[in-house]
């Protein structure tokens, strides 16, 4: 019984020691974001601001005037670049690819299985071959430097595609049949029974694409130009390319593009972490 | 009947039709015009005036070829992928492993925890790294010093400097290997794994002989798809190291990256892009292969 506590005791304590090494690197992203300009900047490097302190963030987010100009980092319009772009490319791409994953699992129309197989067939293409290409027609179409360009390769969703198709399929068909002899027309079964049983495959599929949004980032390089319009890691991206040595500044930043997406998945790993077991099966 | 299976087809297309229309769209059509751009000039000139644009043939892949800088960003995206792979795919195994012993406590709490690198922005927590392994201030040589080890350059030395950023592509990807792992881990037969421990069997041929062979086609998927991803590899030496110290990170993406937006070079940087579509395909034919050996397909 001693043996089998003390060893309890000591696997828990190595799990727990290589969770503190991993994520040592956000909280220490914290720490210093609070420290006071320059704190960093030592060695030994202290882990613990000495007093903490919010000018790293209020230098990082409001506008100020230098030699009569007004200046800021333009994080606050990214933060809200970024929730706007992840919120309509999460609800477009919702919007197209469930109904769709639905049909491909339980309607039944001509070509079904071929377009399926071409589906799977096209998960080989790596989305960054078409970039260039995809950048220059949107360049001709007036797309390039603007939200709908950034939103719209986006939608071309063929993981979330199977991804619903997979869930769809343990629905039972009588249901939907019963449904469909007492009148209930394809539009009506799909919205008050299919969409009710596949709400939280729905949610899963919202976090994927919400997360894969606000975090992308090659994309929306390519097609932004104007400073206005940048997503919060382009933004970060360029910031830090120019005060890489300011330690303290960019960790703040760091933790504005990062915190609201780990607080998101905390409140939601369920989803999450269930899907990808569910995602990661073959079927 | 057909009345209603009519309709129920034309629902069908209402529902399918817009996704399938970006895919052709915004992947299908753009990816056929790569490879096209990838036999003609396109730089400057013919963003200006479409009259511009000439037919090259292959002469695009015969200069690619004869780039040095091509050939380096190559065998670098090689490095990532080979030194890569055993990294992360150990780590997340490492991780399964440690977190499945049936005497821990708290697990979905430490899951959970260990998995949180994975959702976050790769630029911020590349920030966030390259901070870390700076060589006067950072944690890391900070650690090592304590042990003894003077000062290292990670991200200056042209040595170094893809194992630094490997460090961190491992600290923020392993989390997702570890939770397929698990779940293919409570998979295995545990009174098997019980026998062989009463027969005398150590703790190595246990994992060897039992645990192994049942998790083997997981972990053998797994590495093959991260092949992929080190393949796509860009962010990472974008933010850290600017494809440097010496070219020493120029990546494969990052050098078609260059080529087409840098220099408008878009003839040259369709050609990468279709050397790059062809390593893909080649990684999933052999993926398949080893599918249908495994039975995952």
């Amino acid at each position: 019984m001693a043996v089998r506590r003390a060893r309890a005791v000591l696997s828990t304590l190595a799990v727990a020691v290589l969770t503190l090494l991993v994520i040592t690197p956000l909280l220490w992203m914290v720490t210093v974001s609070f420290m006071p300009r320059g704190e960093s900047g030592q060695f030994p490097p202290p882990l613990w601001p000495s007093r903490w302190s919010w000018e790293n963030y209020h230098e990082l987010l409001a506008r100020r005037l230098i030699d009569g100009a007004w200046f800021d980092y333009r994080i606050v319009p990214a933060i809200w670049n970024s929730l706007g772009v992840a919120a309509v490319s999460t609800l477009l791409g919702l919007l197209m690819t469930v109904p769709a994953g639905y049909a491909f699992a339980k309607l039944r129309f001509r070509g079904r299985e071929r377009l399926l197989q071409m589906l799977l067939a096209a998960l080989v293409v790596p989305g960054q071959v078409a970039m260039l290409p995809l950048f220059l027609i949107f360049k001709e179409l007036g797309l390039v430097n603007s939200y709908a360009g950034v939103i719209l390769p986006s939608l071309a969703g063929i993981f979330a595609v199977l991804f619903v198709r997979q869930a769809t399929m343990s629905i039972p068909d009588e249901m939907l049949d019963a449904a469909r002899l007492d009148g209930a027309s394809e539009a009506r079964i799909f919205v008050s029974i299919v969409l009710p049983l596949l709400a939280p495959v729905t949610v899963t599929l919202a976090l994927f694409m919400f997360l894969g949004s606000w975090n992308d980032f090659l994309w929306p390089l390519i097609v932004l130009a104007d400073q206005h319009l940048f997503t919060l890691p382009v933004a970060v991206a360029s910031i830090a390319r120019e005060h890489s040595a300011d330690g303290e500044l960019m960790m703040a930043a760091s933790v504005v593009t990062t915190l609201p997406v780990l607080l998101l998945f905390l409140a939601l790993q369920r989803f999450y972490i269930g899907g990808l077991l569910g995602g990661s099966v073959k079927g | 009947m057909t009345i209603r299976a009519h309709a129920g087809a034309r629902t069908a297309w209402v529902f399918v039709l817009p996704v399938l229309a970006a895919i052709v769209l915004m992947l299908i059509l753009p990816t056929l015009l790569a490879l096209a751009l990838s036999v003609t000039d396109y730089s400057v000139y013919a963003l200006a005036d479409w009259s511009n644009l000439r037919f090259v043939g292959v002469d695009n892949f015969v200069q690619l070829f004869s780039t040095p800088l091509f050939w380096r960003a190559l065998g670098n995206t090689a490095v990532f992928a080979i030194l890569g792979v055993p990294m992360a795919i150990g780590a997340s195994l490492g991780a399964a492993l440690l977190l499945n012993s049936a005497s821990v406590h708290w697990k979905p709490l430490w899951r959970v925890l260990l998995f949180a690198p994975y959702v976050t922005s790769v630029v911020a927590t590349a920030v966030v790294w390259r901070f870390l392994l700076n060589t006067r201030f950072g944690l890391l040589n900070y650690a090592l010093s304590v042990v003894g080890i003077a000062p290292v350059d990670w991200l200056g030395n042209p040595r170094l400097s893809i194992p630094a950023i490997l460090l961190f592509v491992t600290w923020k990807v392993f989390g997702y290997n570890m939770v397929v792992f698990t779940a293919a881990l409570s998979a295995v037969p545990q009174d098997l794994d019980e026998a062989a421990r009463l027969d005398g069997a150590g703790r190595w041929t246990r994992f060897r002989h039992v645990t192994l062979p049942a998790i083997g086609p997981t972990v053998l998927l797994a590495a093959v798809m991260s092949v992929a991803g080190f393949l796509q590899i860009f962010t990472e030496p974008y933010v850290m190291t600017l494809g440097g110290p010496a070219q020493s990170t120029t990546t494969v993406l990052y050098f078609m990256f260059d080529q087409g937006l840098k220099w408008w070079n878009l003839g040259q940087a369709g050609a990468v892009a279709f050397v790059l579509f062809l390593l893909i395909l080649a990684l999933t034919f052999v993926q398949a292969r080893m599918g249908r050996r495994y039975e995952w397909l």
